[in-house]
């Protein structure tokens, strides 16, 4: 496997860090004058999110880790697993865990592309479109005419997600979400 | 394929150029003499911390300080002296560092650490403005960053503070006391402030004072070191036992090893009259002058352009 020294590190660079996938959001050369040199690099794990920050001595080195980031359009998910499709005409399918897709699932209807970063060709996390438009399954009866003032009520979507939309909304209504927040954004017109 | 474009805005040129004017303007009113000394020596500095480029004329190293040969001139009865020049770094690339920089180092007799720290105070006000400077001695400078223990050299401490940085688990004492003192520098929020009284163990060539302290000083502007100085040790023996102890750590870490420069040695045998002295730099000052955001952005090309 690959690896990479200090000097190469660049935002960006893909790596493995204690075992985990980590993407470079910074890497700084840190010298006092009269001192040893260190790198401060802050990373991204790609499986949790979380930020880490290290220190490395210079001319040290990390494994390269093996992740793409690409486009894959969702199929179904069979009750444990999530499969995926890769859009660009090789018909390559993955499959991801529940603690891949993570909140994601509350998004996910089939046929839309999500952004999935494959680590050694297995999804270790997916994200939805930024804006997706979900059918309402399920919500109390619809105050009709009352679209000026502020109540919401919880509705439930075609995924089983549920939100808060506003007291107009009616069963079968479709609506714009907000993936990055979960909210709602707008009823779509049929 | 790399931009043949400088690095530098062309207006940074200009500001460069009047820099470097104002440099010599302050040098010339104080009476001290520009000197140029070479850039590819025979020997190279022994600090175990700073790694020379050696080119393939033989033994030639380009400088990484005009220190050596500025000292040889001084103990052949040269008065105060200055020089503004290149000098080299292997490895040394970053944000704020670039392996060919710009130093202004300069050599005043009959100076001590205090007097030089108000002459560098007077120089970067001249090229920066005019700003208060405040005084912190290095230990004081631990405390406040790292607590008393820390500051008090306990050992644990100081490591368990390294790893807390995210340094590995099998740092040494002296990589974790490099790294805080980093970390200690980066963070100090003051305008300018002068760290003073380091520890003996980072004399480099600076003479120790009654107390056992070192008599050096670096200046930080804005969290970046810009300068740092010493009185100058002038004891031949103790500098010849400074640079076995450099050897001594070379070897430990795995680091090349680094002939003594003789020609040092013999001078200050002679004898070095009592002086203080500083290096600067140059480029790092520009940069503060005109905020920018690495150290790239002062040089017509930079270390990935030339």
């Amino acid at each position: 496997m690959a690896s990479y020294s200090t000097n190469e590190f660049r935002p960006g660079l893909k790596v493995l860090l204690e075992g985990d996938p980590c993407s470079i959001l910074d890497s700084e050369f840190v010298k006092p004058g009269k001192g040893q040199a260190f790198t401060r690099v802050k990373f991204r794990n790609l499986k949790t999110g979380r930020i880490w920050e290290r220190t490395f001595r210079s001319a040290e080195s990390i494994e390269a880790a093996d992740v793409l980031e690409t486009e894959m359009e969702f199929l179904y998910a069979d009750g444990e697993f999530w499969h995926f499709m890769k859009t660009d005409g090789s018909y390559e399918q993955a499959v991801a865990s529940a603690a891949a897709v993570g909140d994601g699932k509350n998004w996910l209807q089939e046929q839309e592309v999500c952004n999935v970063t494959l680590w050694n060709d297995d999804p270790i996390s997916v994200t939805p479109p930024n804006f997706v438009e979900l059918v309402v399954a399920e919500t109390d009866p619809g105050l009709r005419g009352d679209t000026a003032q502020g109540g919401v009520k919880p509705a439930t979507l075609s995924t089983g997600a549920t939100i808060k939309v506003p007291l107009f909304i009616e069963i079968g209504d479709k609506l714009k979400i907000d993936t990055r927040t979960g909210e709602y954004v707008s009823r779509v017109k049929a | 394929m790399p931009t043949w474009r400088p690095s530098c805005a062309t207006e940074t040129l200009r500001a460069r150029a009047d820099m470097l004017a104002a440099v010599r303007a302050f040098f010339a009113e104080r009476d001290v003499l520009e000197v140029q000394t070479p850039m590819l020596g025979s020997h190279t500095v022994t600090d175990p911390a700073i790694d020379s480029l050696r080119t393939t004329a033989p033994d030639r190293h380009l400088q990484t300080s005009p220190e050596y040969h500025m000292k040889r001139l001084l103990a052949a009865g040269a008065p105060s002296i200055y020089q503004i020049g290149p000098a080299f770094r292997r490895g040394e690339a970053g944000r704020w560092h670039n392996p060919e920089f710009t130093l202004i180092e300069w050599y005043r007799l009959g100076f001590d650490a205090e007097r030089l720290m108000a002459e560098v105070a007077d120089l970067v006000d001249a090229l920066l403005g005019s700003a208060a400077y405040q005084r912190l001695p290095y230990a004081e400078l631990l405390r406040h960053r790292f607590g008393n223990e820390v500051a008090a050299g306990d050992q644990e401490a100081i490591l368990a503070a390294g790893r807390g940085r995210g340094l590995q688990d099998d740092a040494g004492i002296d990589e974790a006391m490099d790294l805080l003192l980093a970390d200690a520098i980066a963070s100090i929020k003051a305008r300018r402030i002068f760290v003073s009284r380091f520890p003996a163990a980072q004399a480099a060539l600076a003479r120790l004072d009654a107390d056992g302290s070192a008599a050096r000083f670096e200046l930080v502007v804005d969290g970046l070191e810009v300068a740092n100085g010493y009185h100058e040790l002038a004891d031949p023996d103790e500098l010849a036992m400074r640079m076995d102890a450099d050897a001594r750590q070379r070897r430990e870490r795995g680091l090349p090893a680094v002939a003594p420069d003789h020609a040092l040695l013999a001078a200050q045998r002679h004898g070095l009259p009592d002086c203080a002295g500083v290096a600067v730099g140059f480029d790092r000052l520009l940069a503060l002058k005109l905020g920018a955001d690495a150290i790239a952005e002062t040089m017509a090309f930079s270390w990935e352009r030339a």
